[in-house]
């Protein structure tokens, strides 16, 4: 008996390392495919789909609320204009994910699961997906209620809370009342922030810059400022008040 | 005498069948050879291995696959499969979404009561309607898992890098695609979530009315990014439209493209990753 149940054992470490997609994938798939559909199957019979009343242009909902995977963006227009929120965070979401492969030169960690070897790259993405991407849904479908505002579960959604507009722009704050040098003042932070940043990251990575290359390291540490720049902006704005770091006619960061 | 006595099974030899799992073959064999099965099936398969490299390459569904493949791309732990349930669950919104598209049409004095129509008088309407929308939902969270899974894995380095690219694309249309659909049942729900997510469009940069650099370009509420969008400057019956064919022709066209790229790319970039 014993032995019995020994001996597959023994083969299971004989198989080649290369196996026949039939059966072996193609049962699992077979599996993987069965359980999906009867998860669905059970969910589409215990939960209906939503169906409100019919559309009314004239009657707009307080909250109004995007599709859920989209509330991480809609809760990132409290913090930014419209056009940086809606439209340009987007984008560079989507052209910075496509640039990954071509900025991360690490040649580690390639096919399987590693932390050590590759820290920094781990630690950007869980950032990105799990706190701005995903808590912050989260938070748009749970927290947010009419006006946007926050409220935990177990408040009430009284649509006329009342939330003071304390919030003053950067230059404002720093004295400054003369629209032009509010401006001037609000685009030096701007440049100071990104020319310090891209300088400081260059010089601890000197060494990295020959094999890396400029552009690479470039647009790398743009992107991080960008992201971790999204990060201080909403500390600024709950914790200092602060509403816009530089304001022009044009444009407001 | 002894040989009228009837046979009393024997129990441990029985416990000892079911233990070292004799008792599967026994059955398969009762089966296999009863004339039920013989009379449907012609002849039996024979587990060589040519017949296994035979399955896939002669099946025009399954030949998708590389013949052999490397045992620690089996592993669930590995792929977690998610990029193979993202594409199950994009194949049961075709499915599901078809059968939708027969009751459903994108008017506006008809859009709302074909969704009532389905719900209450169609049979298994409600069902139809429930599986292509829970569908949708989880394929947007499976498409997110793979994506981590790859990023994890560092799949998307070398040779896999463009691979992962065109994955961004997937993602991208993914989320359009349940987007375009959150319009198409026209309740309040529908209307306002794509009036809140149109809104953005007005703050396009140059080409919005209400965004940045907009009075050098000299677009209006009536003529811009947004209005090309939804066909006109709200949330109306033209962008009803709009969506729909959006929805059912055009993202689901590309999103196809780029499924059957995604998987030709696999086969050439040498398959799954793994250790190597
Ligand atoms: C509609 C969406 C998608 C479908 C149906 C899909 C399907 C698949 C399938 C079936 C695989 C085989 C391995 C596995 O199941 O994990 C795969 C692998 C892969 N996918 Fe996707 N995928 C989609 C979206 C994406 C996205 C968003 C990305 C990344 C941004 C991506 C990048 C990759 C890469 C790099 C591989 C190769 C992984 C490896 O070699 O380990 N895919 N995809």
């Amino acid at each position: 008996m014993a032995q019995a149940a020994a001996a597959p054992k023994k083969k299971v470490e004989g198989v080649p390392e290369k196996l026949h997609v039939w059966p072996y994938l193609v049962r699992l798939e077979f599996l993987c495919a069965l359980v999906t559909i009867i998860a669905l199957t059970v969910w589409s019979i215990v939960i209906d789909a939503p169906l409100e009343e019919a559309a009314n242009p004239t009657k707009t909902p307080n909250p109004s609320k995007a599709p859920w995977y989209f509330l991480g963006l809609q809760d990132i227009l409290v913090y930014f204009d419209p056009w940086f929120a809606g439209v340009v965070a987007p984008v560079l979401i989507i052209v910075g994910l496509m640039l990954i492969p071509y900025l991360d030169v690490n040649p580690k960690g390639n096919g399987y699961y590693t932390y050590h070897e590759r820290k920094v790259a781990i630690w950007v993405y869980c950032f990105g997906f799990l706190v701005l991407w995903i808590a912050l849904i989260i938070m748009g479908v749970f927290l947010r209620g009419p006006g946007w505002n926050l409220f935990m579960p177990w408040q009430y959604w009284d649509p006329h809370k009342v939330v003071a507009l304390v919030s003053v722009d950067l230059p404002y704050a720093f004295g400054f009342r003369d629209y032009t040098w509010s401006a001037i003042f609000g685009g030096g932070v701007l440049l100071a922030y990104f020319g310090i940043g891209t300088g400081a990251y260059f010089f601890m990575e000197r060494k990295a810059l020959k094999s890396v290359g400029f552009l690479r390291m470039l647009l790398k540490i743009q992107l991080a400022l960008i992201m971790m720049g999204i990060v201080i902006k909403i500390v600024l704005r709950i914790g200092f008040n602060i509403k816009y770091i530089m304001v022009t006619p044009w444009i407001s960061v | 005498m002894a040989n009228k006595a009837p046979q009393i099974p024997n129990i441990a030899e029985f416990i000892h069948k079911i233990k070292s799992g004799e008792i599967f073959s026994d059955i398969a064999k009762e089966i296999t050879e009863s004339q039920l099965w013989t009379s449907a099936f012609r002849h039996g398969y024979a587990d060589t291995p040519r017949n296994r490299v035979l399955q896939i390459a002669s099946n025009v569904w399954l030949h998708l696959h590389p013949v052999k493949m490397h045992r620690h791309a089996l592993r669930i732990k590995f792929t977690w499969c998610m990029g193979g349930i993202t594409f199950l669950l994009f194949l049961s919104t075709v499915v599901t979404g078809v059968i939708l598209m027969f009751y459903y049409r994108p008017v506006g004095e008809y859009a709302y009561y074909d969704m009532k129509y389905l719900q209450y008088d169609v049979p298994f309407g409600m069902l139809m309607r429930n599986m292509h929308r829970w569908a949708a939902h989880a394929m947007v969270i499976t498409v997110w898992l793979h994506m981590f899974r790859v990023f994890l894995t560092g799949s998307y380095k070398p040779p896999r890098e463009f691979n992962w690219v065109i994955g961004v694309f997937l993602v991208t249309f993914t989320l359009l695609l349940s987007f375009t659909g959150y319009l198409l049942p026209w309740d309040q729900l529908a209307m306002w979530a794509v009036t809140v997510g149109t809104n953005m469009a007005r703050a396009t940069p140059f080409l919005g009315n209400e965004g940045p650099f907009a009075e050098y370009v000299g677009v209006t509420p009536r003529y811009d990014a947004r209005s090309l969008l939804i066909g006109g400057s709200l949330v109306g019956p033209p962008a009803l439209l709009r969506f729909y064919v959006l929805h059912c022709i055009f993202i689901p066209l590309i999103a196809g493209a780029l499924m059957i790229v995604h998987f030709w790319r696999i086969r050439k970039d040498g398959g799954i990753s793994g250790p190597l």
